[in-house]
Order: structure tokens, then sequence, then C-alpha cells
């Protein structure tokens, strides 16, 4: 039976990069007995699949990874036992059935990723002078007028070399919220699009020359495309569905 | 949430931030406020190093067992890290509060080797403690050093309030229970230590005062408190089922060396190889009751979530119990996703059988240790194993399908001759020629011999304390006659030779069996810049030789010297039970080439029956 998990990072975990969470896991799935299937051979170990790896220092509401059971468990029991094992820092939000077809698991299917880029200094302390507007008022004044533009030209750097890539399309939404700036953002293998990268583009669009250090990056949810109009939100012609909505509760008695 | 000692921008700019946020599976939290005692345990090098020990696992656990103790951890921070703290004047931290270390009342160091030494004064001094205990105050913590290196305490003592000589199960209740009891007193430090000094197993070192000979030696080494002993007594758990053991270990985030549940199964070891300190220090060998150890094993898998089990203890094969314990693993283990990672056996059908069973043949490694090339040499060192139980090991597992093999050997031994070290190679040949007897449509095409040379260093409290050790450059030398010796083998294209730094083997004999002199070298050489000494990438040996200039130390005093037989060592006033006087037969027999049996064959009375418990009363009552 494959089951997804999505779980919240945050505290002191955001400094614990992604190989090691998928460590953490293979641990806590053990202490919390969830009857997880393994490999065989000499050196057995867990089939999961991790969506999309958050990099260090980001926190998170939304990560995902999927395992495969090899005896069911209820929805409800393998979330209290998976919390009643964790540690301070990593709460699992559900566990729930998925699909058995390959193609619905893992990163293949995320599509778009929501994040906040909070304020880290509710007084702005250090990045205003008393009397002019503070950074985040600058920023959130200028943002329509960014979003309007047609194109936004960014230099992407790859492996090999350089080039200009408008990012304009891979934003889906942008917003300004009372504690950091919101944004959909194109995610996973196809495309994907830093919010580190959105943020620069604006600071500079503000006649802010380099951007500052001045926000947390959380990431709060991670979709799929939804190709039925039941699950989806529209967003500039783009339909979401969450990777947890493509799961189902597995109840009490296994149904 | 827990607020972290150092910031966001700190984290992120160095290495492995998870060495420093503590917050790990099972460390333990409690409220200041409801304990009486800070304890600081800390193992003075890198977190995953440290985090691998499990002594200071054991400790930490029987600590907080306590409702009035809080210990908590503390590693090296690695030189990206104390650079910053330096800088900023941060001061070290304990992972489970991200406290400073400054407010605790112990600060507790393991000492597992020497070349950790200079790492001792970095946590020191990032923890803002002075380094000498004369000018330490009231308000500073006390600094209590234990573990194998603490069995010659006298390089640190400038640096240390006291010492713990044994194992850590026996007296610390006591320590704390008289540290409470003075603390509720208002006794001040002083009153305090010569309390511990009554202790037994408590070694205090400003109570005790040495004088020297004009050649440098020690003429007396004598109390001048009157609360200290003459002689220490090194502590040892006699009934090892009557001790706590962690059944909830911290697990790391990131990957340790040890990344598994460890199994301690006995203590000490029966051999008596004559270089071996651990075999004499943790005399006599106890083993741990099996029954337990099964329990214990199916508690730490679920407490942990770790996927691999090993079992830990000098000499293993020796476990009376391990054929049973073994296979109690495999059945209840294997096929639920836990890899069992075996210590290295005597290889016979038993042991050939188990590995068969639990790796994969083809790309793990068979290891021998027979320390010496030749029988002669072998016998010096009272190392049982023989030739024909080699060629047949690796007869055996060549015939099961194994092709690769590794041999660890020493050089500089006692009485060495060039023939003994060419003998080296020819072992290893030999090895190769046993492979390549098995007809060719049978082997899986060539095999291949990992020799290995470490350089003997002579250990307190063992029969070689009295040998003298080479020049870094003749330790050199003798490593290319064995790798020219390689050269010319038969199946050399089959074998390989590795050997260890000789610059780092010569410091390490200096502070093995130094004395108080050599605590200023120590200084000295971090003050220069010495740091991490223990790994080559950060090892500075111009450091020490520029310390050694500085300081006026001879370190041929301490290395070139053979010691004489009523030489008075620095480490002498610690009774570890194993009498002097049976270590210089040993070294006697030694140079006449005589072979000692071991503890079960044969009790030689060393001394440590004393111990009332172990290997000296089995089957004896
Ligand atoms: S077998 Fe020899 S070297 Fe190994 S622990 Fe025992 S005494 Fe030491
Ligand atoms: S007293 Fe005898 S049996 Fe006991 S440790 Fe010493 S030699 Fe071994």
């Amino acid at each position: 039976m494959k089951t997804r998990i999505k779980f919240r990072k945050y505290g002191a975990l955001r400094f614990i990069g992604h190989l090691d969470v998928m460590r953490y896991f293979q641990k806590l799935l053990r202490r919390a007995e969830i009857p997880v299937a393994y490999t065989s051979g000499y050196s057995p170990h867990m089939i999961m699949s991790f969506a999309s790896p958050l990099g260090i220092g980001l926190t998170s509401d939304g990560e995902y990874f999927d395992i495969e059971l090899k005896e069911p468990i209820s929805s409800r029991e393998a979330v209290r036992r998976m919390n009643a094992a964790t540690v301070e820092g990593i709460d699992i939000l559900s566990f729930r059935q998925i699909a058995e077809e390959k193609k619905w698991t893992g990163m293949a299917i995320v599509t778009a990723a929501d994040y906040l880029a909070k304020w880290k200094y509710t007084d702005t302390m250090g990045y205003s002078v008393p009397g002019n507007p503070s950074f985040d008022e600058i920023l959130s004044e200028r943002l329509p007028a960014f979003l309007k533009q047609p194109e936004i030209f960014v230099l992407k750097q790859t492996k090999r070399s350089e080039k200009e890539v408008d990012i304009r399309p891979l934003i889906y939404r942008m917003e300004s919220r009372k504690d950091g700036i919101f944004m959909r953002l194109a995610a996973g293998s196809v495309q994907n699009l830093k919010p580190e990268l959105v943020m620069a583009a604006l600071c500079r669009f503000a006649d802010i020359p380099e951007m500052p250090d001045c926000f947390w990056w959380h990431r709060l949810e991670l979709y799929a495309a939804a190709d039925n109009e039941a699950a989806g939100l529209a967003d500039a012609g783009h339909k979401f569905v969450t990777l947890e909505d493509l799961g189902r509760e597995i109840g009490e008695g296994h149904e | 949430m827990r607020k972290l000692a150092l910031n966001d921008e700190i984290l992120l700019k160095i290495e492995k931030p998870a060495r420093y946020i503590g917050g790990e599976v099972n460390s333990v939290m409690k409220d200041p406020a409801q304990v009486d005692i800070r304890f600081a345990m800390c193992f003075p090098d890198v977190y995953e190093i440290g985090m691998s020990h499990l002594g200071i696992q054991i400790l930490y656990d029987m600590f907080n067992r306590r409702e009035d103790v809080w210990c908590e951890r503390v590693y090296s921070p690695w030189v990206d890290l104390d650079k910053i703290l330096r800088e900023k004047k941060i001061p070290l931290f304990a992972l489970e509060s991200q406290e400073p270390i400054q407010e605790f009342d112990f600060l507790g160091i393991t000492l597992q080797y020497e070349m950790c030494y200079t790492n001792i004064l970095q946590i020191l001094e990032l923890s803002q403690i002075p380094l000498h205990t004369r000018e330490r105050g009231e308000e500073d913590p006390l600094v209590i050093g234990g573990g194998p290196c603490a069995y010659n305490p006298e390089p640190l003592a400038e640096f240390f309030d006291l010492f713990y000589i044994g194992e850590g199960e026996t007296v610390y209740d006591t320590l704390f229970d008289v540290y409470k009891q003075c603390k509720k007193e208002g006794k001040s430090r002083l009153a305090f230590l010569e309390c511990a000094a009554g202790i037994e197993g408590i070694y205090v070192p400003q109570f005790y005062r040495p004088s020297y000979q004009e050649d440098k030696t020690l003429a007396s080494f004598c109390p001048v408190n009157s609360h200290a002993p003459f002689t220490v007594k090194k502590q040892v758990v006699t009934h090892l089922e009557e001790t706590t053991y962690p059944l909830s270990p911290v697990v790391p985030y990131i990957k340790a060396t040890q990344d598994r549940v460890v199994l301690e199964i006995q203590r000490g070891c029966i051999r008596g190889c004559r270089f071996c300190q651990a075999g004499m220090i943790y005399r006599p060998t106890r083993e741990r009751d099996v029954e337990t150890l099964k329990k214990y094993a199916k508690a730490m898998l679920l407490h942990t979530g770790h996927e691999e089990i090993s079992l830990s203890s000098l000499s293993s094969s020796d476990y009376s119990k391990l054929q049973e314990l073994v296979t109690f693993l495999m059945e209840e283990f294997q096929g639920k996703g836990v890899n069992i990672s075996l210590p290295s056996l005597r290889i016979d059908a038993f042991s050939l059988d188990v590995m068969q069973k639990i790796q994969d043949i083809r790309k793990s490694s068979l290891t021998f240790a027979p320390e010496a090339g030749s029988q002669r040499m072998r016998n010096v060192i009272n190392k049982g194993l023989t030739e024909d139980e080699i060629l047949d090991g690796a007869g055996q597992a060549f015939t099961g399908g194994w092709t690769k093999v590794k041999l660890y050997f020493m050089l500089g031994l006692p009485t060495e001759t060039e023939e003994d070290m060419r003998e080296i190679a020819a072992l290893s040949d030999r090895v190769a020629r046993r492979y390549y007897e098995i007809p060719k449509e049978q082997r899986r095409g060539k095999c291949q011999i990992t020799a290995s040379s470490s350089f003997f260093v002579p250990k307190p409290f063992t029969p070689f304390q009295w040998a003298p050790m080479c020049t870094a450059e003749e330790y050199m030398r003798r490593a290319s006659i064995v790798k020219q010796a390689f050269s010319e083998q038969l199946n050399r294209k089959s074998l390989k030779y590795h050997w260890h730094d000789a610059q780092v083997t010569v410091l390490e004999g200096v502070l093995a069996r130094g004395d108080r002199k050599v605590g200023n070298v120590i200084e000295k050489a971090y003050r220069l810049g010495a740091l991490f000494d223990s790994w080559t990438e950060t090892f500075r040996g111009e450091c020490w030789m520029q310390a050694f200039a500085d300081t006026g130390v001879d370190p041929e005093f301490y290395t070139l010297r053979e010691r004489g037989e009523d030489e008075l060592f620095p480490w002498d006033f610690i009774d570890i039970g194993v009498q002097k006087e049976f270590l210089r037969k040993e070294w006697n027999r030694a140079l006449a080439e005589t072979v000692t049996p071991n503890c079960r064959i044969q009790c030689c009375g060393c001394g440590a029956a004393r111990y009332g418990g172990g290997v000296c009363y089995e089957d004896k009552n």
C-alpha cells in the first residue's frame, strides 16, 4: 500500500539538510513501528520518495514523502505514533493512502509551491531611517507594479553558463501579507523557480540594489497539477491540488 | 521552543550546523531550577566522533537518571566555528540547554587518546574557564577527567581539578552526593576537593608534588595535603549486571561515526598482549549476561530506530556466549530491516557462516591483527595468533568466496630486527599464495591483501612501559624496509601496504608516558596553533617542535630512553590491581621470547583478582 506523509519542519530543525531529514524519517518510522516495506538484500532499506527537497535554513508547513507499507495502519494511529516519537521541529500532519500507479508518487507530480518570505525584523531595525518608509513598506508598495510587467528577466546560473530567463510566467501568484510576501511559484522537475530569485528581482525593481538579509524563508505547500475541476484552484489559468488532497485517509478498519 | 546559542547567520555559514543545535531524539531536557548539579560531559573532538562513544552515552544516561543532576553534552567546535566564537566572544555552550559551560558545576572531559590534549585547552578557553586549576575561582566549574588516558594524568595535571580513575559507574554517585553536601554547607572549592580526594578512585592533582632527580627522572611523588591518599585505586564494576545501560541513547541528526546500536558484551580482555594498555587497565575480564543483552538489543533498536546493531568489546571472540547472542540477533532482526555488524572475530566455521549470512562476501573483507610478521616477534608481544591460524582461516574464507583480506601490524616493537620487519611482507605474501593454491576455475579473479602498519607506542601500565621508542626517521626507515620487502614478493600485484605517520607517533609517545613538565609543552603548542592534532588535515607538527624548543623540554627524554628497572613512573601512584612486579616479569619474559598463557588457560597472578569478580573467579567457586 502506498502512503503519503505530510509534515512540518520548523525551529532548530531548519538546519538539518535533506539527506539527514531522510535518515531522520527512516529512524522515526521504526521507532513508531509503522509497518514499512523494505527492499531485500544484504542492506535492506525503506522505499522512500521525497517530493521536493527543502534547502538548509528554510522552514515549511508543507513537506511530503511517500512510502510503501507492507500492511495497512489507520491514518489516525500512524500520525499519533509518529508524533509521539518525533522531536520538536518536525510534526506529522497527515498520513494518507495514495494511488498505486508510479506516476502519482514523489517528485514527478510537483508543479507548484507556496512560499512566504517572512520579515525577520518586525521593527525593521537597521534597515530604515526613521521617518522614511521602511523596507517592507517599500516592497509592498512596489509589488503591484512589479507584477504588472509583462516580462521579468533575471540572470539564471546553470552549471556551465549564465542565461537571461523570463520568470514572470513562473510566478502564479504574489501578494503582500502582514507577515511577509506570499508567492506561488512553479516547482518540480520541469520548471522550478526559487523564491530567493523572485525576491531579489523585486528588490532590484524597488531600487534596493542588494537583497538585504531580512527574510525567513518558509514553504507553505506543494501542489500537483489538477486534471479535474473538483480539486483545483485556478491561478492564471493553472489548476492545482495539494499533494495531500491526492491521498485519502485510511480508516480504523483499513477500508 | 528552545533558543539556540548561535544565530542564523552563524549557523548558515558554518559546516554541519547540526553539530551545535542539540535537541536530538533521546537527548534529555530538564528544568535547571529543579536540579542541584549541572554537568557538562565533553568529548574533546568533533560531534560525529564524540557522539559515537559508548562510555559517554553510559554516563549521560546514568547521571540523568538522578533527578538532582542534569547532564548535557559538549564537543569540540570545528575550526570554522572556533574562529567565530573567538571573534565574537561567544562562550562555549552545552547542546541541550544551549547555555554557557561557564555556569555549570562540572565540566567532565573524557580522555580517549593523547592527540586530543590541545582540544581540551580549546574547550576550556572557549568556555572562558581559566586553563590552570590554580587560576580558577569559586564560580568556575570543576574540571574532571576520566577515560584511558587518565591512567597517566600527569601531563594534564595543571588543567584538571580532579581525575576519575576507573569505570564511571562506581563512585560518581558518591562524588555527586559529596558535592551537594558541600554546596549546602557553603564549603569552598578547596574544601570540596579535599572531601573528594577522600573518595576512592578520585585524584586531585594539586594535592600532590613531584620532585625530580638530577637525571630528570622522578625522585618522589607525594601528597602535600592530608586528605590525599598515597595511592589512588582504580574503580571497577565487579558485576556488570548491577550497572545501568543506556537503553535510549541519543540519536544524532547527522551521520555519526557509529550510526548504530552498540551492545557492550564484556569489559576487559583475557589475552595479555604486552603492548596493549586496554588489556591491562580493564582487568579483570567481566562478561555481561546474554539474556540481559538480548533484552537491551530489542529495547535499544525500538527506542532509537537505528537500522544497525553492533557488538562492542575487546577480543569479542572470547565472549563465552557469542554464538548464542549472534544467532539470536540474526533470528530476531534479520528481515526486519536491521543490519548486524560484527566486530572482527577469530576466523572459524562459526564466524564464516555468520558472515556469509549477514554481508556480501564479494564486498566485505576478512580482518586479522597478527600485529607482527614473525613468530619470534609475536612471542615477544604475547600475541597468541599463529601463522597456521591465519593461513587456515584465510584459506577457509577463500574457499567460501572471500577475496579480500586486511592485515594489521605494528612496527618498531621492542627487539624488532630487520628480519622481523621483512616478515610482514612475507606473511602477507603467504596469505596471497594460499589464495592462488585454489584451482583457477574456482577462484574469483585476483585476491587483494591489504597490510597496514602503525608504529608502536609504549603505554603506561603495560609490560612495555620500560621500552624505548625510535626516532621518527628510524620509524620511516623501517616502513621503507617493509615497503621494499613488499615489492620483492611473488604476489606483489595482489598486495598493498600502508603505513601511518611517524611524527604523530613520537608525540603520542611523549604524551603517553609524560610527566607534569609536559603540560607546558601542550599549552605552548596550543598557543602556537596546534588543534585537532588527531586529524591529518589539521595536524601541525611544527607547532609542537617549536613548543619543545620554547619550553626546553626534550622529547627524547620521554621516547628514546629505556627506563631503568627501579625507575619511579609518574603514574605509579595509581593502583590498577595489576602489579608493577607482574608487568616487570612480563617485560623480562618478552625479552626471553616466552609466551604467557591467557587468563582462561591459566591465571598468572597479575593482581587483578583483588577486585573479586570476573574471569579470576570463573568456575572457581
Ligand atoms: S587481544 Fe591483545 S590486543 Fe586485543 S584487547 Fe586483548 S590484550 Fe589487547
Ligand atoms: S588475577 Fe589471574 S585470572 Fe585474574 S586477571 Fe590476573 S591473570 Fe587473569
